[in-house]
């Protein structure tokens, strides 16, 4: 079977005075091969405890995840992961960087050299292939982030609120060259993200997460990401169903943080 | 007193050339570039840029109040200096029984460092003869001194006279003066005092200016510089003293960074190795290498090998927290990127945190080389055979400021240029470092 499992997974973190927290509880999602999912929810709600689960960085206290019928159980390269500053290395140049993959596995520069350069022509660097990092806009490293995770062309990749540091106009470049990266490969995307407009514009399936323990709340499935390859972004935003979902998953996240605050004011 | 007229003198200096630079240099107090559009820059530290003017008068400042208060022969203004040559001084016996005489004392001064000056045969200076005088009429004869300058004697005017102070003769006036013993008579050329038992004593004047000993003039350090590369001093060329304490510093250092960045590495990658090395480099850390010298000493000798073992010690401590720091400064997205794009444990260390730690360990081995450079200055003053503080330390002994004076300032251009060299050498090595 081909996809990402994600079966029944709870995490629970003992704290030093004896309690513990339950940052995850039962939570159970089948992701398809080429599925694109954006997760969203209020702080506290275990979406990047999830995201660190999957990509093997911690091992869940019950539950396992299943990538195409095998458990996994550590970080591997099928599952690559871009963090929200880029963590690029900055010793390296910018081709360097994307081919550190490659590089890793003992792929020859010569074999890994066309789809690097092929890699930073799609996402609109093959003129600065000898900077180095730091020579680069906030925008463009993230592009190489996304360049160096696809150069070693893993399975599902894991994208932590990647786009959270940018301005709002880079951003929603990046945006488009999410969506058109994720139909040209087909990858599976897993993004995690504060912004409720970026959730429904990148996700083809949107998950609303709920704190204390953290669960899925409710998924929706949104005909908004497959409208936007290569289509203009704000089009979409006009979209007749747009503007009443955002409403009511902002709503439904107003409602959850104020219950948060309320019992965090209780308890104190 | 001479401290205060000097501290005067270059706060003086620092402003009054304040002012007069302001109107002759005008160009030199613009703000430059961008900073020209700001309208304010009091308190924006990023509009600072060190005034190079002031740097220049600066330099100059230090080395004219070096010239003004040393006997250089250098022509530049200069404080009133010590007496030199022949001057003369009468005094006047009186008897028990009312009659009196008068004397005249001739003295000749002379440079106090004659003797390291060099003739035009090449030959050391030598003191002067003393002035030769007639013995003159009365009771009470003319004599003659001769003194260096900065210094003070007794003069014995009773040796040649005909009465002596056990029969009740005693000095009245001198150059015409009432004087009681204890009491003192000034004059341009010097002070003569009456001791308590009424014995003339005569000091020269000294003027403003240091004596060679304390600090010798420029153009003397300068000789002096150049006689040490030439003949050497305890066996040994400047450029050899240097060669050896800089050599040491290197060796030291070397074996420093060799042992102390893997076991710092090992300290942030694992916790038995944590747990191993934590109470040692607690412990060993705050004891100045210096404390360490007996010990060195007594186990190492005064050699090459203790010296190295002291800088190693020195600086190992300094590499193991550095490595260890740039371990612990390794964003963890970093280590997890590598993990996620398939690189090995060994991968992780050798391609994400060896690099990472650069900047801290440059940071460390800039600090080591600094302290490195110390200690090995210091340990050579407690007991060496050769190097630059053997050099100073036996100068002071045999008071050869000169000496002393070429070898601080060779330390401190070494050091200079070893800091110098380390940043240079940072900026090309870790172009990153601050810019991410």
């Amino acid at each position: 079977m081909s996809g990402l499992l994600i079966n029944d997974i709870s995490m629970r973190f003992d704290l030093p005075n004896g309690g513990h927290v339950q940052a995850l509880k039962n939570v159970t999602l089948d992701i398809k091969s080429g599925e694109l999912m954006s997760v969203l929810g209020p702080s506290g709600c275990g979406k990047t405890t999830l995201l660190n689960i999957v990509a093997g960085f911690l091992a869940p206290t019950e539950g396992t995840i299943e990538l195409n019928g095998h458990v996994e159980t550590g970080p591997s390269s099928e599952r690559g992961m871009v963090f929200q500053q880029g963590a690029l290395f900055e010793w390296m140049n910018v081709r360097d960087n994307v081919s550190f993959g490659p590089d890793m596995k003992g792929v020859s520069r010569s074999e890994s050299k066309e789809k690097v350069e092929h890699l930073l022509e799609v996402v609109g660097l093959q003129d600065f292939k000898e900077k180095a990092i730091y020579e680069l806009s906030g925008g463009m490293q993230q592009r190489v982030a996304l360049a160096r995770c696809l150069a070693n062309d893993p399975d599902v990749i894991l994208m932590d609120e990647p786009l959270g540091a940018l301005d709002a106009l880079t951003r929603e470049k990046m945006q488009s060259l999410v969506l058109d990266l994720w139909k040209d490969t087909g990858k599976t995307i897993i993004l995690i993200t504060h912004s409720v407009e970026e959730a429904l514009l990148l996700g083809e399936r949107l998950l609303v997460m709920a704190p204390r323990p953290g669960r899925v709340h409710k998924e929706y499935r949104l005909p908004f990401a497959g409208l936007g390859v290569g289509n203009d972004l704000r089009e979409v935003k006009k979209h007749k169903d747009y503007a009443g979902t955002r409403e009511e998953i902002l709503e439904m996240i107003w409602s959850m943080e104020e219950e948060i605050m309320g019992r965090t004011e209780e308890s104190a | 007193m001479t401290g205060l007229l000097v501290l005067a003198l270059y706060v003086g200096a620092f402003f009054g050339s304040f002012f007069i630079a302001k109107r002759v240099f005008k160009s030199a107090f613009e703000k430059k570039g961008f900073n020209r559009l700001k309208t304010v820059t009091f308190g924006d530290e990023s509009a600072v840029t060190a005034n190079r003017v002031a740097s220049i008068v600066s330099i100059i400042t230090v080395f004219w109040l070096w010239v003004a208060f040393t006997n250089s022969v250098i022509p530049l203004p200069k404080m009133p200096g010590p007496f030199s040559g022949d001057t003369s001084f009468t005094y006047t016996v009186q008897l028990e029984d009312g009659t009196t005489d008068e004397a005249k004392v001739s003295v000749r001064v002379y440079r106090e460092d004659i003797q390291q000056t060099v003739d035009e045969n090449g030959e050391p200076g030598r003191e002067p003869a003393a002035i030769e005088i007639e013995p003159g009429e009365g009771f009470a004869k003319n004599d003659t001194l001769t003194i260096a300058r900065y210094a003070f004697k007794v003069v014995n005017v009773w040796k040649n006279d005909e009465v002596s102070k056990k029969e009740g003769s005693k000095i009245i006036t001198i150059n015409g003066q009432p004087i009681e013993p204890g009491g003192e008579i000034k004059t341009d050329d010097g002070t003569i005092r009456l001791t308590e038992k009424g014995t003339p004593t005569f000091e020269p004047a000294k003027g403003l200016r240091m004596a060679r000993l304390y600090l010798p003039a420029p153009e003397v350090v300068l000789q002096r510089f150049i006689w040490l590369n030439k003949e050497g001093y305890q066996g040994y060329t400047l450029f050899e003293h240097t060669r050896y304490s800089l050599q040491r510093v290197l060796l030291g250092f070397f074996f420093g960074a060799l042992i102390g960045i893997p076991i710092g590495y090992a300290m942030g990658l694992t916790g038995w190795a944590r747990g191993w090395f934590d109470p040692i480099v607690e412990f060993m850390r705050p004891i100045p290498p210096l404390a360490l010298i007996p010990l060195i000493i007594i186990w190492f000798g005064i050699g090459e090998i203790g010296k190295v073992v002291l800088l190693f010690l020195a600086a190992l401590w300094i590499m193991i927290i550095a490595a260890r720091s740039g371990v612990s400064g390794v964003a963890i997205s970093k280590v997890h990127a590598a993990y996620s794009l398939g690189a090995s444990k060994w991968q992780i260390l050798s391609k994400v945190i060896v690099p990472n730690s650069l900047p801290d360990i440059f940071t460390g081995a800039r600090v080591a080389m600094g302290v490195c450079w110390g200690t090995v200055v210091a340990a050579e003053l407690v007991a060496a055979n050769v190097g630059l503080g053997k050099m100073i330390v036996t100068a002071s002994k045999f008071q050869l400021t000169d000496i002393i004076i070429v070898g601080i300032i060779v330390i401190g251009v070494i050091g200079f240029a070893i800091e110098v060299g380390m940043r240079k050498l940072e900026t090309w090595l870790i172009p990153w470092k601050g810019k991410v």
